[in-house]
């Protein structure tokens, strides 16, 4: 196999190096991962999504053990923790602005680095495993956001906290008993609050480390789909490497690092002139100590997960109500199977998978906006009308898709857009 | 030592899974106590005791919060007008007799409380748990010229009366639930527990 050869010249070096290569395979990881590793020669922007998704996994694993040296967990010592952190410690306000505007950072970097695979197909055989994975880091993700939101204690997250879980409540028989047995207690209270901060800063950690690994090893079996969605593995020149494939490195690591300047600068600027984002990113309740006794009125999740909030406010049952904001997730799970179409990408997809994305587009962002205003009839109508574009993406998917009349797929990837 | 017998497969499937099936039960038993970890503690269930309410300084009209078991119960005392009139919207109340909510047998009945003019209910909203805010002025502005009076919840817009039924349209399906409680005298309220012998003996 070609894979071996290339094993096998892989140079040892003399001295330490040599030593070194004996014991462990440094050249040998960096020759296949990086110099002979050969990736798509057309990748545009949006190939700049997942090395920014591991930066910021990075940043917020580097603040969060900074932010556990101060904060104190507990019901009558998180808020006022948090509240030193902001005023009292050395940069402290700088630490934890980073890791709450990070927060929101990973979820913008997430939606578009999915949003890709949906224009691309990179969903599709051979990498529907890759995506499967994805897909439990986003809900891994989400967990660990909402956690992390429970910590500080301030008001929103304290009703943030109740209502999320008691979603679970509408599950038949179990329900009530399997919320009671999540809070520790019969309302959300202190032990509450310890469990998820254990969870928060020990076990969703390591379980996504656990996934982005599993993720990569996936990427590197199955090779980058690219914005033609053409297989590069399958037009190979007399060398035996891809024809339209260059080496990852000195290609793509630069590439990249140009791609983590511009993110960073962004970033920088939300973190120093716009923190709280007009509320989007920092919220004005959640500067409030949690009150068991006033609910914060408007009441409205972090913006990433305001859309499905919004379905299930549609809904006027609140069982159905839970039961389609579960589906409205895990129909992502189900891309890989539900596509029937030949072709990859939507450059050579019909008017009909155009059409349907774009339906799905403006309803995933019209959600996002009626999920953060208050639940009045003519809102809840408009989510109504948004959240059917959302699941007919998804429910008719396999018609629409056979529907279609694609293009034909050249051989050669192109640069155009 | 020259074995030449044959490896008897059936012998070792069935060995394989055996030791397979007795590892799985020991992960389910070992799992057990960190699952009932999570349960709440008998420190919280201990807090979780009976509360007593003075009633002597409620007036007709007003309304009291107190935290029993990490829930807020609102306590208020009804007029004798609200109490006629109570009936009146059983049309738009999803669950006017309320036979699918949960509430102690003394308070299945129309007023949905022991005594008429006193109302005891647990006030997390029976949707996801928010706190329904007071709005006891009828003919209200927002909700319509004929909103007999009740609460509004800021969350999803969960509409329930002054017996905490839940009126037609809203996000939640039940009516507010009420705790178990019962009167030591008529000025002292015991939230927690409906049977008086038990209360004298704690
Ligand atoms: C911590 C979060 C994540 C990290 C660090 C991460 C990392 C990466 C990296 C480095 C790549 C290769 C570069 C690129 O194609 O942009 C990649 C590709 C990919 N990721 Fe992720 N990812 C994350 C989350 C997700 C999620 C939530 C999904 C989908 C549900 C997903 C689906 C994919 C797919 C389908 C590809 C292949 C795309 C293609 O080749 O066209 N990833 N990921
Ligand atoms: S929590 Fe009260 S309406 Fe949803």
């Amino acid at each position: 196999m070609a894979s071996n050869d290339a094993a096998s010249q892989v140079n040892q070096g003399a001295g330490f190096m040599g030593w070194l290569n004996k014991r462990l395979p440094v050249n040998k990881f960096i020759s296949d991962q990086l110099l002979e590793y050969y990736a798509p020669k057309n990748f545009n922007v949006w190939y700049f999504f997942g090395s920014l998704a591991l930066l910021v996994l990075v940043m917020q694993l580097v603040s969060g053990i900074f932010l556990t040296m101060f904060y104190k967990v507990g019901d009558t010592t998180a808020f006022e923790s948090v509240e030193f952190i902001r005023r009292e410690v050395s940069y402290g306000w700088l630490i934890q602005s980073l890791h709450a505007i990070g927060a929101s950072a990973f979820f913008v970097v997430v939606y578009l680095h999915m949003y890709r695979a949906l224009m691309y197909g990179s969903y599709k055989a051979p990498r529907e495993l890759l995506w499967l994975f994805g897909m439990f880091i986003y809900l891994a993700l989400m967990a660990e956001a909402f956690m992390g939101y429970v910590l500080p204690w301030g008001n929103m997250s304290y009703w943030a906290a109740t209502v999320i879980i008691n979603i679970f409540s509408t599950i038949p028989v179990i329900g009530p008993g399997l919320v009671e047995w999540i809070r520790g207690d019969y309302g959300v209270a202190d032990a509450t609050l310890n469990r998820f901060f254990s969870l928060h800063v020990v076990a969703i950690p390591l379980i996504l480390l656990l996934l982005v690994a599993l993720h990569l090893v996936a990427l590197r079996q199955v090779g980058s789909n690219n914005p033609d969605g053409i297989e590069i593995k399958e037009n190979k020149g007399s060398d035996g490497k891809p024809v339209d494939g260059i080496p990852f490195h000195p290609y793509y690591t630069v590439k990249d690092i140009v791609g983590v300047g511009f993110f960073l600068t962004l970033f920088a600027v939300v973190v120093f002139f716009v923190p709280t984002f007009g509320g989007l990113f920092m919220e004005e309740a959640n500067f409030e100590p949690a009150n068991p006794l006033s609910t914060p009125e408007p009441i409205a999740p972090s913006w990433y997960f305001t859309p499905y909030y919004a379905i299930l406010r549609a809904v006027p049952n609140q069982r159905i109500g839970a039961l389609l904001l579960l589906l409205a997730v895990l129909a992502f799970f189900f891309l890989p199977w539900l596509d029937r179409s030949p072709v990859k990408s939507v450059r050579y997809r019909g008017l009909w998978f155009k059409g349907m994305l774009a339906v799905f587009t403006v309803s995933f962002l019209a959600l996002m906006y009626l999920g953060l205003k208050p639940a009045s009839a003519s809102y809840v109508n408009a989510a109504r009308v948004f959240a059917i574009g959302y699941f007919s993406f998804f429910v008719l998917m396999p018609l629409y898709t056979k529907w279609d009349r694609v293009k034909s797929v050249p051989k050669r990837v192109s640069f155009h857009e | 030592m020259a074995d030449q017998e044959a490896v008897d497969l059936d012998r070792r499937k069935f060995l394989t899974v055996a030791t397979a099936a007795t590892a799985g039960v020991g992960v389910v038993f070992a799992a057990t106590p960190f699952v009932a970890s999570w349960s709440p503690s008998e420190r919280a269930k201990a807090l979780g005791a009976p509360i007593t309410v003075d009633l002597s300084k409620l007036e007709p009209g007003m309304m009291l919060t107190y935290v029993w078991r990490k829930q807020p119960i609102y306590i208020f005392k009804r007029t004798p007008e609200t109490v006629a009139k109570l009936a009146a919207h059983d049309a738009q109340l999803k669950d006017p007799k309320s036979s699918d909510s949960d509430q102690p047998a003394y308070a299945t009945n129309e007023m949905r409380s022991l005594r008429p003019d006193v109302a005891v209910l647990i006030a997390t909203c029976t949707h996801l748990g928010c706190l329904p805010k007071q709005r006891f002025e009828p003919a209200d502005a927002e909700l319509g010229a004929d909103w007999p009076g009740g609460f509004r919840c800021p969350c999803h817009g969960s509409r329930f009366d002054l017996a905490g039924r839940v009126f037609n349209g809203s996000p939640a399906s039940v009516n507010l639930r009420v705790p178990p409680y019962n009167f030591e005298n008529d000025n002292t309220l015991v939230i927690g527990s409906d049977d008086a012998a038990v209360q004298g003996a704690a």
